[in-house]
């Protein structure tokens, strides 16, 4: 039953973030709008009303943990869609790749030393607990 | 094959019943094999599962609206499973409080740098307009970039190709290159992932530990948020 609350309740959060983007012709998507909705009720709700909320909450962390536990494989439908560009990526796949895999090198790097940079001026200390899976 | 047997795979591949099936199988598999392998980066289980589908799409000559109609009951959890991705920020609040504000400065700078460079790694190697165009909003969640792609004029499908390959390569060079970097703080790896390798780099974050899937769900959200609001205008000046 927590499983089915949960997932409710994060589908009402999705339809509201579809209903929100929709009605204002955001270029924001329905489930990301209905992501930073449902983060902002927590911080609002959630410890006013500790003891009335407990129960959604822990509702919402077991359908949550399930889901995102197999977050990868809703990526593979979309994925399997390359198979229409196929044409497309053959004849222009030395650019495609290299722009990718050099793109997303420079991306994480210049992301990853900004934020080193931006916490070493604001004094932020590091979090580096030992990491499983790796 | 004899006639009984056609005209049962007949009836089953045009069902969406085999295709949701062989998705979930072939997943399984790819993740036994991943695990089998002591979690090698290059057995990454997405990565396997969509080449292997595609090898059988390829051999039945299956047609792949055909399969998406199997496969579509997958991708609709994606939906709910973004909206999922506040509760584990909501678990991290007390770090989120410290590092809002070098987080957001970093995505930003990261989304401009890399959307620029990937343009012009395209352009400078002989890839077409569309390519091109079609390349820019490859680092955000797949129907924010196909909206986006649309607004610029650039293929919205290619665009989603192009979105599910940067996060296969995000999540299958993460790991290399933050050792290489010496870059050890859970959550700036996490920001670093989410904002390259959208959803994908999300999932393989979570796969190293919670505190990285968090962040990494953080950057992906915001890298959305930002990237939708200045690239259709970053476009303009790069074309």
């Amino acid at each position: 039953m927590k499983f089915l609350n949960g997932l409710t309740l994060l589908l009402v959060f999705q339809l509201i973030g579809e209903a929100i983007s929709l009605y204002f012709s955001l270029s924001l998507p329905g489930p990301v709008l209905g992501m930073l909705l449902l983060f902002l009720s927590l911080l609002i709700f959630y410890r006013k009303k500790e003891t009335s909320q407990k129960s959604h909450e822990d509702a919402l962390t077991v359908s949550a943990t399930a889901i995102l536990s197999h977050l990868s494989l809703l990526f593979i439908p979309a994925g399997v869609g390359l198979i229409v560009h196929i044409n497309r990526l053959e004849a222009q796949w030395l650019p495609i790749i290299v722009a990718i895999v050099l793109g997303s090198i420079i991306t994480m790097t210049v992301t990853a030393w900004v934020m080193l940079l931006m916490n070493r001026l604001l004094k932020i200390e590091e979090s580096n607990e030992v990491t499983s899976n790796e | 094959m004899n006639n009984a047997d056609s005209s049962i795979w007949v009836y089953l591949s045009t069902s969406p019943l085999l295709w949701l099936t062989l998705t979930l199988l072939v997943y399984s598999a790819a993740v036994q094999l991943y695990q089998w392998s002591k979690a090698n980066p290059l057995l990454n289980p997405v990565a396997i599962s969509i080449i292997s589908l595609m090898g059988v799409l390829a051999v039945t000559k299956t047609d792949y609206q055909l399969y998406f109609s199997g496969a579509q009951y997958i991708h609709f959890l994606l939906g709910p499973a973004t909206v999922a991705l506040a509760i584990p920020l909501y678990q991290q609040l007390s770090k989120l409080k410290k590092i809002w504000l070098s987080a957001t400065f970093a995505i930003s700078i990261g989304i401009v740098v890399g959307a620029i460079s990937s343009v012009f790694i395209a352009r400078w190697l002989g890839a077409d307009i569309q390519t091109q165009l079609s390349i820019a909003p490859k680092a955000v969640t797949a129907p924010v970039a196909m909206g986006i792609a649309e607004k610029i004029n650039a293929l919205p499908s290619l665009t989603a190709a192009l979105v599910v390959m940067t996060g296969i390569t995000g999540a299958l060079i993460c790991t290399k290159l933050f050792s290489m970097l010496g870059i050890r703080d859970n959550s700036i790896k996490g920001i670093a992932v989410g904002v390259a390798a959208h959803g994908i780099g999300t999932a393989r974050a979570f796969q190293t530990n919670a505190e990285m899937g968090a962040f990494s769900g953080l950057a992906m959200a915001l890298s959305t948020l930002i990237t939708a609001l200045t690239l259709p205008w970053l476009v303009t000046l790069l074309f």
